[in-house]
């Protein structure tokens, strides 16, 4: 029956139809619902693992016992699996095994534009790229086919438009795969010199073969056009935009099979063409293998390696490369007399990091900041981050930044803290917390700890106390941890109170050791968190200070009139309220 | 051949635009049409402008919706919609709610929220249907049902006759808000 489904669904059910046992995972947007959904099905075991790492290696070891396994991450994700990925490489699999990485061209909800297609070539695994919902079912039915016949895992490529676009799939049955038996084989799977020099060669035999394969796979396919003389070749979602613009006017060569692709396929696609057009996201991937053979092409001079594309971007593309204006029509651009003011994401009305984000900012601090909703504590107006790499990176970066200001700066005031989230913190902020402790630097960590993975849409972790079924599941003890790397002060404060939150802060930046302070209150949006009542604010009292806007809620306005609140917003959390001076908006609690 | 129909839902990141573009493929798949949807997920969810695509037609190969391509845009706020309005053909539709929802540099004071956005959307030659939806999808018994709202205007536009429209509300709403959605869907359908 025909459906609509969601790429990262379609993803899914292609896991479950192929026989898939074992997923395991850490969240990363746009890839997290592919390991949601086959968590849906009984026949698949599927958990979120502390990070992308740890998912890769737990798959490889359950592809060792015969049974199919994958494992999904967003882009970035995959960098920090890049070590096991180009050691099973080498190995090769058991049962058959399915790296699943999903770019972000565009960067929707992400800190770079990297092009993961480089990393099958950089790790001699072949990449399989759907371009829909129905692709995303097929292509990863024949890619544990292709894991099991080749003896390699194989990367499944999405992006953010395949993804999270839905279109019509028609499901079919699970076949059910009798698990080949675990065989200890040491020249396979023991990566010692020797071992590896075995292995290597029969790498390069592997890639030899895949080649051979693309010439024949339905991964890759031609679609006959009218006219000959411009041949196109394009993948993943910049083929729908070709389709979608010229039809079946040229050849197109679409590869599903990004890599490894067959010279002999390029060479007599593009045989006596007067123009060959690549038409590709992001890097010149496509257009980097056709230049290599000697073959005359035109591609990223017309679709830029910034952004994503889309249908009008392809359209000019098209249109210079062919030399043809009116295949691009002029959209005329209108001037308005007024501005339409841009809606940024903002923390949310209570969310917890608001007043901790708010103390940083009063003590002016210099904030080495991580990934997750907390990194919104950036912008205005509460601006009160330094610096934003990647997971894990707040933790070791303090250290670096401390260590280093104490080579050259004379006063010993620590003013720079370190912030990061509960889930980021066991993806991997404990390594850089043992370093902190094991060579000595003064560094002050706050962990923000709301229970959850909130920017990827609530995932559960290990601290949570649940698995991603659900299921009550052991939760990590953050302070004991911490005691046990070496931290010598840890303490926990409540960000919703802020004089006490203040304090701490302070209190333990003065401290001539290392230190931990736990940010604790539970995300806004949890189901289970109760709410208070929205503040009612009392504008007689309201001096338009302007005091309560410095948290940057989006549930408070100052007007002429004085302070307003969005009572579909507010949830009570009453931080305004300790901000007033006036107590126009609500009691202050006696404790505060 | 079936037309080719390109529809944009766009609002405030948390505002239910799920279930609006879950009921328009629905009904459209129903009726042998082509259809993909896009979304936006993650950081933009957060507050901020949010996108959803709706294509559908004989074949649809783009997910997404581009300058000049839409032949509606449903808005569950008027700034939305005001910023969408570079995507519409220049015959395209406009069918919002009323409702303000002041961005964070209007919150802040670093910029005004426009007057008369519903005047300003038709002095460029736009169709707009401005409502207050917020009010009707309280009537019917939630202020979240103004995505059924919206869902009941829209539904004037197409030829699918109403009781196709509540079947497919049925199979897409669980049933303990399956009477106020109803509600909300035919006071957008016939206010």
């Amino acid at each position: 029956m025909k459906k609509l489904m969601l790429g990262n669904e379609a993803a899914a059910r292609g896991l479950y139809e192929a026989g898939c046992t074992f997923v395991s995972s850490y969240p990363g947007t746009p890839s997290t619902e592919i390991t949601e959904f086959a968590a849906k099905y009984d026949e698949i075991y599927a958990e979120w693992a502390p990070n992308e790492k740890v998912a890769m290696e737990s798959a490889f070891g359950a592809c060792l016992t015969g049974q199919r396994t994958f494992c999904g991450m967003k882009h970035v994700g995959l960098n920090v699996a890049a070590d096991p990925l180009f050691t099973i490489s080498y190995t090769g699999v058991n049962g058959g095994m399915i790296i699943g990485v999903a770019d972000d061209p565009g960067m929707h909800s992400s800190q770079n534009e990297q092009d993961s297609r480089h990393y099958a070539r950089a790790s001699k695994i072949p990449m399989v790229e759907p371009s829909d919902s129905r692709e995303a079912i097929e292509f990863v039915k024949l890619a544990y086919d292709i894991s099991e016949k080749y003896d390699t895992p194989v990367l499944l490529k999405m992006c953010t438009r395949v993804s999270h676009s839905q279109s019509v799939v028609e499901p079919s049955d699970r076949v059910e795969i009798e698990p080949k038996p675990y065989k200890k084989d040491g020249d396979k799977y023991i990566m010692m010199p020797r071992q590896a020099k075995l292995r290597h060669p029969l790498v390069e035999q592997r890639t030899l073969d895949l080649m051979k394969l693309s010439e024949t796979s339905p991964l890759n396919r031609i679609e006959e056009g009218k006219e000959k003389a411009t041949a196109i070749i394009t993948d993943s979602t910049s083929y729908q935009y070709v389709k979608e613009i010229l039809g079946d006017r040229f050849d197109i060569l679409k590869l599903g099979l990004i890599w490894p692709v067959s010279d002999k396929l390029l060479k007599d696609f593009t045989e006596g063409r007067e123009n060959v057009v690549i038409v590709e996201e992001l890097d010149g991937f496509i257009e980097g293998m056709v230049k290599a053979l000697g073959i005359e092409c035109v591609g990223k001079e017309f679709f830029s390696p910034i952004d994503e594309l889309s249908q009008n971007k392809v359209r000019e593309g098209l249109s210079k490369a062919l030399n043809e204006p009116k295949l691009a029509p002029e959209i005329p651009q209108k001037e308005r007399d007024y501005d339409i003011p841009a809606r940024p994401p903002v923390m949310c009305a209570g969310c917890p990091h608001r007043g901790l984000f708010y103390v940083l900012s009063k003590l002016k601090l210099n904030v080495i900041g991580d990934i997750g909703c907390y990194t919104l504590g950036a912008i205005e107006p509460l601006n009160a981050i330094d610096t934003t790499i990647c997971m894990g990176a707040s933790v070791s970066g303090i250290h670096g930044f401390n260590k280093a200001s104490s080579f050259t700066e004379d006063k010993k005031e620590a003013k720079t803290v370190a912030v990061i989230g509960d889930s980021t913190f066991m993806h991997s902020g404990i390594t850089g917390l043992v370093n902190i402790a094991y060579n000595d630097s003064n560094s002050t960590v706050i962990i923000l700890d709301n229970s959850i993975t909130g920017m990827t849409g609530h995932q559960q972790n290990p601290t949570t106390g649940m698995n991603l079924k659900g299921d009550p599941a052991l939760a990590v003890d953050l302070e004991a941890l911490c005691h046990a790397v070496g931290i010598a002060s840890v303490r926990v404060v409540d960000p919703y109170d802020l004089k006490e939150t203040e304090k701490v802060i302070k209190e333990e930046l003065a401290k001539p050791c290392s230190s931990v302070v736990i940010s604790r209150r539970p995300c806004a949006l949890l189901k289970y968190v109760k709410h208070k009542p929205a503040i009612v604010p009392d504008k007689d009292k309201c001096t338009k200070c302007r005091m309560c806007m410095k948290i940057g809620c989006p549930a408070i306005m100052v007007t002429d009139k004085g302070v307003e609140i969005d009572h579909t917003l507010c949830v009570g959390c009453g931080v305004c309220t300790e901000l007033c001076h006036f107590g126009a908006l609500g009691e202050k609690e006696a404790s505060k | 051949m079936k037309e080719n129909i390109n529809i944009m839902i766009v609002g405030v990141g948390g505002q239910g635009s799920l279930l609006a573009s879950k009921l328009l493929g629905r009904i459209f798949l129903d009726n042998d049409y082509d259809v993909k949807v896009s979304e936006v997920h993650g950081m933009s969810q957060r507050g901020g402008s949010v996108l959803t695509y709706v294509r559908v037609g004989e074949k649809v190969y783009s997910p997404i919706i581009d300058k000049g391509e839409a032949d509606y845009v449903i808005s569950f706020e008027i700034l939305e919609a005001a910023r969408a309005m570079d995507f519409l053909k220049a015959d395209g539709r406009i069918i919002t709610n009323l409702q303000e929802i002041n961005p964070m540099p209007v919150v802040a004071g670093k910029t005004v929220y426009p007057e008369n956005l519903a005047q300003k959307i038709k002095d460029e030659g736009f169709s707009i249907d401005a409502f207050d939806a917020l009010s009707l999808a309280e009537e019917a018994g939630s202020s979240k049902a103004v995505n059924l709202v919206l869902m009941g205007r829209l539904s004037k536009h197409f030829d699918f006759p109403e009781d196709e429209w509540i079947g497919t509300i049925e199979k897409s709403v669980p049933e303990k808000f399956l009477e106020m959605n109803k509600r909300a869907f035919l006071l957008g359908r016939n206010s």
